[in-house]
């Protein structure tokens, strides 16, 4: 007799029901928009409606892409707001229009990017303090340092950096949001991927079994820094200018993201591509209210709203599909 | 082959080690017994470099080693289960299986159908068929948890195998496997230490055996009957283990279940008195669990009668099997999940759900409460201060459940239902939670006792009601209640109901 196998679907909707519910909620928020638009403006979307909304969403894309992987080592990175603020702070000061100092300052951007999530992680793994302790106070420090860059909102972003980056009269973020997807699912298949997860399941476990634990929660942090600093650059290119507090709303954004896209605050489950999902679905939330005729002093108010009714929605799914997976794997299992 | 030499171990003031040596012969299956707390786990972490000795050497080979980290010990070809289980929840079973040898294939990527098939093929070279190398260990059994920590050990073919506690929470089939597993072990050249609570487990593996006490190793025999055995690890006589069953049942009926039906249970009815001891048997996993839960009120049940005290009950969550009427009320086997709260102060944890009784106004008296408790402690032998402000989590396992049933006498219950509530117990407490449960049926309670050593519900029940797949098969009385008639009547696949 062999070992009891599934099908692979079995195990794609039962483990991955989160994820499944992410790829849910975004496609009944897309029909809501299509919707509210057609009954405002009594047309279908047009295509620049389309790629300027795709272009709106990618900070969040990229910002929230980094938190979900810092939570699923079961930590939090208060600090990618900071990070949005300086960097695109830095961007607005230094870019000129040359190929040269676009790529240059973009390295650069995202180098200090990476450099804020090392010390967060340095800070956490070798300081042994608690990430939201580190990432707090580095936050404020950054703020800090963007205000110093960038006293008031301003400078310039070379138009030809934002028709790369913040395109909204052809599909180009669509291939940012691929970039995203693919180097998700490429980490998820090198043993840095499965390592961050098995530190989010159990780092002492993890630890016992010869994972660094260490080095995969540092790497979570630079990753979400580089994350961050790639969110601040499509932030300036999206408003060809700076802002020194631009990034501040993304921070509590970002996690509204992760929660939707269902990764687990506990570490250990959940997916990055939900988590992209899920950056869509509250960018899109916002554009819905507009065409709701929802006044936006409002917005905040149905946003919460809506989030705490997705999550509800989440668990009953979830609890609802374990518990039929029990009952049908209790009846194909061999006694002993 | 392995040696450790006059190992010391403190925790605080606790000292869990004191100078314990034991040697492991090339070969043998050496089993460490003793109660609870005698050291046997502390000296297997600091064998497999998880705790660190304050003093004493470590020999392997002849040669003296340091055992700073896991990894270390791993290298040196140590291979250790350890009670407390160390799977990744949510990753498959396969990544847990093949975590430090994950199949890569072009660029370093993980091969994941590879990953699936290589853990197939190592789960069924060690014999095991029922676990699905793409599930999760959240969702498998404990036991099965405990297979796949087990065959993971095995997989990187240590020389030296260090098991504690690994049959805690495996049926017998499954414990079967283990020691066959073992025994290929050995037969292979591997040396094997192997700690139990179960002598007989312990009587039909080891080759040889070291019994601690105290933190120390106080013998090293080839052979050593029960009898000895106790008297080595408990230092003192215990005469007979079991107290007399109490005779004295009235016609009282306090528990009635008539046909209640679930998931797992398929119409189960019985019957408790008052003054009762009716023990629940049958192989693990029949649906005992299930029968406890749905009593108390933490399962629902999808059909059937509950009636206590001739009162027709609906019992849908705890609070209710607690206020219905007599009170029913559940000990667990597990502890620290279900009832207690282990930081806080063994008062605390005693008077929390009857606090109100001693207020007046809505002020505690506190006079009041630490007379009810000190009284409690005192009657139920818990090991603590008589104040009881020693926080819970410092106490042992038999001593927490000594609170938590306490909890429910203070509350007034009057049906206990005691699940499995000797589980990695020492067998000093043992005893004195075998007094107490006689004591409490005298005192006129009416308890349904399950354990998973069939010898306790043969030695305390009058009555014994054996379960397979969700119903109750057999009803054994007097003098039928014998070890052996549970076991055949739990295995027997046509018996007569």
């Amino acid at each position: 007799m062999s070992v009891v196998r599934r099908s692979r679907w079995s195990y794609l909707s039962l483990q991955q029901a989160p994820l499944l519910l992410a790829f849910v909620m975004l496609g009944i928020t897309v029909a809501a928009y299509v919707l509210f638009f057609d009954l405002r403006l009594h047309h279908l979307p047009t295509a620049f409606a389309w790629d300027s909304t795709i272009s709106n969403a990618l900070p969040l894309v990229f910002v929230a892409a980094g938190q979900g992987i810092v939570v699923l080592t079961r930590s939090l990175d208060l600090s990618v707001g900071g990070i949005m603020d300086l960097t695109n702070s830095l961007a607005a000061t230094h870019m000129h229009s040359s190929v040269p100092s676009m790529l240059l300052w973009s390295l650069i951007v995202l180098a200090v990017g990476g450099a804020t999530g090392l010390v967060n992680g340095l800070l956490v793994t070798v300081g042994r303090l608690q990430p939201i302790v580190v990432t707090i106070a580095t936050m404020s420090i950054l703020q800090g340092l963007a205000a110093w860059v960038l006293p008031q909102p301003g400078g310039n972003i070379p138009a030809s950096y934002t028709n790369i980056l913040a395109n909204s009269n052809s599909p180009l973020g669509l291939v940012f949001i691929g970039v995203v997807a693919v180097f998700w699912l490429l980490l998820r298949r090198f043993r840095l991927g499965i390592a961050l997860y098995a530190v989010g399941n159990d780092a002492e476990a993890a630890n016992a079994l010869g994972i660094n634990v260490r080095r995969i929660r540092t790497s979570a942090f630079v990753l979400s820094g580089i994350m961050s600093a790639a969110a601040g650059l499509f932030l300036a290119a999206g408003s060809s200018g700076g802002d020194a507090t631009g990034g501040d709303s993304y921070l509590l954004a970002s996690f509204a993201a992760v929660v939707l896209g269902g990764v687990s605050f506990f570490g250990g489950r959940g997916s990055v591509i939900g988590v992209v999902c899920g950056a869509g679905v509250v960018t899109l939330l916002v554009s819905v209210l507009f065409y709701a005729n929802v006044n936006s002093f409002y917005e905040s108010f149905y946003q919460g709203i809506f989030l705490i009714g997705a999550v509800l929605l989440g668990m009953v799914v979830t609890s609802l599909a374990q518990r039929r997976a029990r009952g049908s794997l209790r009846r194909s299992r061999r006694r002993w | 082959m392995l040696e450790a030499v006059d190992i010391a171990k403190s925790f605080g003031e606790v000292q869990a080690l004191a100078g314990a040596s034991f040697s492991l012969a090339p070969g043998e299956v050496h089993g460490l017994v003793g109660e609870n707390g005698a050291g046997k786990s502390t000296l297997i972490k600091v064998l497999s470099g998880v705790l660190r000795p304050d003093r004493g050497q470590v020999f392997l080979n002849g040669r003296r080693v340091v055992v700073p980290s896991p990894a270390v010990a791993r290298r040196l070809g140590l291979g250790t289960v350890f009670q407390e289980l160390t799977l990744l929840r949510w990753m498959t079973v396969a990544e847990n299986l093949l975590l430090d040898d994950l199949p890569r294939g072009r660029g370093g990527l993980v091969q994941r159908r590879k990953l699936a098939d290589r853990a197939a093929a190592v789960l069924s070279s060690y014999g095991v068929e029922s676990i699905d190398p793409l599930e999760v260990p959240d969702r498998l059994s404990l036991a099965d948890q405990q297979i796949l920590e087990i065959v993971r050990t095995l997989r990187r073919q240590p020389s030296i195998l260090l098991l504690d506690e690994p049959t805690a929470s495996l049926s017998a089939g499954q414990v079967d496997w283990l020691f066959a597993q073992v025994r290929r072990f050995r037969t292979e050249g591997g040396s094997v230490v192997f700690t139990s609570h179960r002598w007989k487990e312990v009587e039909e593996l080891v080759d040889r055996l070291t019994v601690f006490r105290n933190g120390r190793d106080v013998a090293t025999r080839e052979r050593l009957d029960e009898s000895e055995a106790v008297v080595l690890m408990t230092g003192r006589r215990l005469g007979e283990m079991y107290p007399p069953v109490p005779t004295a049942t009235s016609e009282d009926v306090l528990l009635e279940v008539r046909e209640v039906r679930s998931n797992v249970l398929d119409g189960v009815s019985f019957s408790v008195r008052r003054g009762e001891i009716l023990g629940i048997g049958g192989l693990a996993g029949q649906g005992q669990r299930e029968l406890f839960l749905t009593l108390f009120g933490a399962r629902r049940a999808k059909g059937g009668e509950i009636v206590v005290g001739g009162q027709r009950r609906r019992i849908r969550r705890p609070k209710d099997a607690i206020r219905s009427g007599l009170g029913i009320a559940l000990v667990p086997e597990d502890r620290k999940q279900e009832g207690l709260l282990l930081p806080l102060s063994v008062r605390d944890n005693l008077t929390l759900p009857v606090v109100g009784r001693f207020a007046i106004a809505g002020l505690i008296r506190r006079a009041e409460e630490r007379r009810h408790v000190g009284e409690l402690i005192a009657r139920l032998q818990v090991k603590t201060t008589r104040s009881g402000s020693q926080a819970v989590e410092t106490l042992s396992g038999g001593n927490q459940q000594k609170v938590l049933i306490g909890r429910w006498l203070l509350a007034g219950a009057q049906v206990l239902l005691l699940y499995d509530i000797t589980r990695g117990v020492d067998l000093g407490t043992k005893h004195d939670l075998y007094k107490l449960v006689a004591e409490l049926a005298e005192a006129g309670h009416a308890i349904v006792f399950y354990s998973s050593d069939t010898d306790e519900t043969a030695h305390l029940c009058q009555r014994v009601l054996v379960m397979r797949e969700g119903r109750v098969v057999r009803e054994l009385a007097g003098a039928q209640v014998e070890p052996e008639a549970i076991v055949a009547a739990s295995v027997m696949e046509t018996a007569e109901v």
